[in-house]
């Protein structure tokens, strides 16, 4: 049967990229880095893996609500990577040694938040580097 | 090899990595990255109910699944606010 092998081969992409999205969150050195396994990796296998129902049920209304949460997923999952990416950068989480290029440092301002072309005074500037990220304590 | 073999060697692929994600939720030094996780965990959750969908010959877990990706947005941008606000 083609269309069984076909589930076979969505439902087995999908793992193997979910699987590399969760082994990238435990080994990726820093939080920056890991939101990029995931938020890629991890939207894609599930993607996959919803086609994969698709396919196996056959039927209109579970194909249309399947293709509803795929797109839902292909819009929320950049948008809410961005937010927490901004909270986590804001709050001063470090960023990995290795880091070649950060942009933002010292045009993001600590009073009002907001992102200024020109370098702010040092007093006001967030530097994500330097301190191990902090728990529940700050 | 029979869809339902293939269905069960998924979900405990997707178990493990469950387990893995648990692990950074267990150990992510900061906030942030332990809200990662828990979004993370809630996208493999979502592969695993439509895993068991197939499985079951069931499609109304589909239903489940839009909830929950539903609720994990609102939830990770919710914990956003919370981290920007606490500075």
């Amino acid at each position: 049967m083609g269309s069984e092998l076909l589930v076979d081969v969505l439902m087995v992409g999908g793992a193997v990229f979910m699987f590399l999205a969760s082994l990238g969150v435990l080994r990726m050195p820093d939080l920056y880095t890991r939101m990029s396994a995931t938020s890629k990796a991890a939207t894609l296998g599930s993607g996959l893996v919803m086609l994969a129902a698709a396919v196996y049920f056959n039927e209109f209304s579970i194909t249309v609500r399947v293709l509803a949460i795929i797109v839902f997923l292909l819009l929320t999952v950049p948008v809410a990577a961005h937010m927490i990416a901004r909270a986590a950068y804001f709050d001063g989480v470090p960023l990995w040694e290795g880091t070649v290029l950060d942009e933002l440092r010292g045009h993001y301002s600590r009073v009002d938040h907001r992102l200024v072309s020109e370098i702010v005074p040092p007093t006001e500037a967030v530097v994500p580097e330097g301190e191990e990220g902090d728990d529940f304590t700050a | 090899m029979s869809l339902t073999l293939v269905a069960l060697m998924i979900l405990s692929v997707l178990t493990a990595g469950m387990i893995l994600t648990f692990v950074r939720l267990l150990r992510g030094p900061s906030l942030p990255d332990r809200i990662v996780a828990l979004d993370l965990i809630v996208t493999l959750l979502i592969g695993i109910i439509a895993t068991y969908a197939i499985l079951n010959n069931q499609p109304a877990f589909l239903d489940v699944a839009i909830i929950l990706a539903l609720v994990s947005f609102l939830g990770t941008v919710a914990f956003a606010y919370y981290i920007e606000r606490r500075v």
